[in-house]
């Protein structure tokens, strides 16, 4: 396998674990997407030496991935792509901002250390909180909480085309390169005097193609909507679901837990 | 059921029109083959009936004019086979494919997948029905593609090229299939042995005209009539 049969592949994956059955996957869009966007603004909203108030945020994704048997190696390996660009923006603070903010055995720590140590925990927070979404709800699913709760129709389609076309935008580049490789043996990669017409053609395939799959949805009775992807919808355990991780969430924000472990044992 | 009323179409106002005048009429539970060489004009009469194409003239669909207001209800009544399975195929595996259009229409989700068991079932696809859509082989996907359209069970069926790409035994498969469905169907082959086998009607385009429209058997042996549009006798027919 090619490197982007690979990345196909895996974006495939995350489809299979959405269609799983564990007791997150059967919670409705609605609350795990109330839930996942209040638990970003939270880890967001934390100051950027805050580090010790952020750390306790790392319950939410533990908790999920235990309830809903995703696998977190799977996470990180997915994350891989993301996280040298979160490290990439973080990397220069502690080289800006060099004053010492407390001493670790005779070893300063800087106040720069520190930020980008909150900056990569954030990142990986909200990183897992989408992941851990998007991989306990199928697309549909997320797309039709977001009509329920009035996002345009345009929006939520572009939305639904973009997850879906991904992938077929990925095939089209493997099948393009196929073929200029299947006429440019023993070249490794694409010439870049070939760069131009293949980024046109791909541009020209990928608008097509986009217009042929819209056509398809449309034949196929879409309309904007999504009348069948709830599952159970509502209900008692949706609501509750939301009220505890509310709760909680809040109580892991606003409760400064290390000086509260800190004044227990003292 | 089908009515083309003068339609012409032309891709982009400066080229030539790629149908000019066409007219025919099929009724209801007709079985009706469109032939034609390469670049003919049959993709894009099925286009136009669906609306996914807008051209001039009168395209009737069971008593409505295709229109902007009417898309939905002729789209309902009309499932459309697309050439290219890729662009017929968007979800990731066969039986979310399946069972988009169903739910769209407003059945839920046990009701769906019956309907998709049904139409694999019959088909004898029921091991493609977890797999991944762009794993499957061509032959493979044609036929899930043909299972998509099938298990809305519309009332009208087009199917471009359904037969493109099949093993003898699946395409045997999908002629039995095709000829067991009371709807009225349109289907265009470069198969001209698979059209005897499925249409008593033809219609034979020609640079974007009705060339011959009447009884299959009677145009399929025309030699000089189809060798003057670029297509040969049917197999069955060369050697008599
Ligand atoms: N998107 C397009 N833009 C411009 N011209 C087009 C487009 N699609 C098709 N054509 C032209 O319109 C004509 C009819 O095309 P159409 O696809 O209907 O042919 P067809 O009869 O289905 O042929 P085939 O047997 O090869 O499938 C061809 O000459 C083709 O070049
Ligand atoms: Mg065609």
């Amino acid at each position: 396998m090619n490197k982007i049969e690979q990345s196909i592949s895996e974006l495939y994956e995350i489809d299979d674990l959405a269609a799983g059955n564990s007791m997150i996957h059967r919670r409705s869009a609605l609350a795990k997407l109330a839930v996942t966007v209040l638990y970003i603004i939270l880890v967001m909203s934390f100051h950027k030496y805050d580090l010790p108030g952020l750390v306790p945020m790392v319950f939410y994704p533990v908790i999920l991935f235990q309830l809903s048997g995703i696998p977190v190696s799977l996470c990180f390996k997915k994350l891989r792509y993301v996280l040298p660009v979160v490290c990439a923006v973080g990397i220069v603070n502690p080289f800006l901002d060099r004053s010492p903010v407390l001493y670790l055995g005779g070893v300063p720590v800087t106040g720069g250390m520190i930020s980008f140590l909150t900056l990569l925990l954030k990142g990986i927070f909200c990183l897992q909180a989408s992941f851990l979404l998007i991989s306990t709800t199928r697309i549909e699913e997320i797309c039709a909480a977001l009509r329920k709760i009035r996002v345009p129709s345009m929006l939520v389609t572009l939305l639904l085309l973009t997850y879906r076309y991904v992938t077929l935008m990925a095939q089209e580049v493997l099948v393009m390169t196929q073929a200029y490789s299947l006429r440019a043996p023993g070249q490794k990669g694409i010439h870049y005097s070939a760069w131009g017409s293949f980024l046109g053609q791909l541009l020209i395939r990928s608008r097509d193609r986009a217009q042929q799959l819209y056509s398809a949805m449309l034949l196929r009775g879409y309309r904007g909507e999504f009348p069948h992807a709830q599952r159970a919808a509502g209900g008692f355990p949706d609501m509750a679901y939301t009220l505890v991780w509310t709760a909680f969430l809040l109580f892991l924000r606003f409760v400064d837990l290390s000086t509260l472990a800190g004044g227990l044992l003292i | 059921m089908i009515t083309f009323e003068n339609v012409s179409f032309s891709y982009g106002s400066a080229e030539k029109p790629v149908l000019s005048n066409i007219s025919f009429y099929i009724g209801r539970g007709e079985s009706v083959g469109l032939i034609g060489a390469n670049g003919a004009g049959k993709s894009t009469v099925m286009k136009l009936l669906l609306g996914l194409l807008k051209g001039t003239g009168r395209i009737v669909v069971d008593g409505k004019e295709v229109q902007a207001d009417t898309l939905s209800y002729v789209r309902k009544k009309l499932g459309f086979v697309l050439q290219n399975s890729d662009d017929q195929m968007f979800m990731p595996t066969v039986l979310e494919d399946m069972m988009f259009g169903p739910l769209n229409y407003g059945a839920d989700r046990k009701t769906a997948e019956e309907a998709a068991d049904r139409t694999l079932e019959r088909l004898g696809l029921m091991y493609l029905k977890n797999r991944h859509n762009h794993r499957l082989s061509e032959g493979e996907k044609r036929m899930a593609a043909i299972a998509t359209v099938l298990a809305m069970e519309p009332e009208g069926l087009l199917m471009d090229e359904p037969t493109a790409s099949l093993d003898p035994f699946n395409r045997r498969i999908v002629i039995d299939t095709i000829n067991a469905q009371p709807q009225t169907k349109i289907i265009t082959s470069h198969d001209l042995d698979m059209i005897c086998d499925t249409c008593p009607r033809v219609i034979l385009l020609s640079r974007g005209s009705v060339e011959a429209d009447g009884p299959a058997d009677e145009i399929l042996r025309d030699r000089a009539l189809l060798e003057r549009c670029h297509l040969e006798l049917p197999i069955r027919y060369q050697f008599r």
